[in-house]
């Protein structure tokens, strides 16, 4: 099923400037995966060497966050619209 | 080149200075396009650290949405960010490094017992290992 994944603005040029991607995916970590393998160069600003999703890196499903559904397991049907959000974090050292 | 009005920077500044000893945040809003950018407007925001805000600063994806509209409604950009670092160098740590995202650009400002001090900007190189820091231009003028 085609979804839609938004591409927040710091990841455009990874993505050959789009701003959204059609993509075929049954659940979010499908959409994910699939977007990472179009985009290598997204993967190391999405993913930690860990394997897992950034913790500054949200995710939504229309308007609900991942989180607070079944994360990468989350279904998506077509007509989903898939949204990276960053969140921003930092600070002085310790 | 970050280009920077001097009433916006000085709008930091005092945000900085307010919130010592805690770190202040806020968004950058502006003309991204080319290889200078243009900052025209700022949203102060909260600094969502409470467990550690004199040393750690967090913006929820709730409020950059709020940053995206507020910069669409102007019909500008959401461009990078600002924030302290009290009684720290102005320059970015490895936990900000860990965290950043590319493309923005990140002001950090020392403020030193409550006295801001200097202010620099930085954008991550793709690689994450690194910073390429971008001069700030300031120009006098209003905030837009």
């Amino acid at each position: 099923m085609p979804v839609k994944v938004i591409i927040p603005t710091p990841l455009r040029q990874f993505a050959g400037k789009h701003e959204s991607v059609s993509l075929e995916a049954g659940t979010v970590g499908d959409a994910l995966t699939a977007l990472t393998s179009q985009f290598s160069d997204l993967k190391k600003h999405l993913y930690s060497d860990d394997g897992r999703l950034r913790s500054f890196v949200n995710v939504y499903v229309n308007d609900e966050d991942i989180r607070y559904l079944q994360r990468e397991k989350t279904a998506v049907q077509q007509g989903d619209t898939i949204s990276i959000v960053p969140s921003i974090a930092g600070g002085a050292k310790a | 080149m970050l280009i920077l009005k001097q009433s916006l920077f000085e709008q930091i500044q005092a945000h900085g200075a307010r919130d010592y000893p805690n770190e202040c945040c806020g968004a950058l809003l502006g003309d991204g396009g080319g290889t200078d950018r243009t900052v025209l407007g700022l949203v102060p925001l909260a600094n969502q650290r409470d467990d550690s805000p004199s040393n750690r600063f967090e913006i929820t994806s709730e409020d950059v949405r709020l940053a995206e509209k507020a910069a669409s409604d102007k019909g500008w950009e959401l461009i990078g960010w600002y924030h302290s670092h009290p009684d720290s160098p102005a320059r970015p740590s490895d936990f900000d490094r860990e965290h950043a995202w590319p493309w923005y650009s990140y002001i950090i400002f020392r403020v030193e017992k409550g006295e801001p001090r200097e202010m620099r900007s930085w954008r991550l190189n793709d690689d994450r290992a690194s910073y390429a820091e971008e001069g700030i231009e300031y120009i006098a003028g209003a905030p837009a």
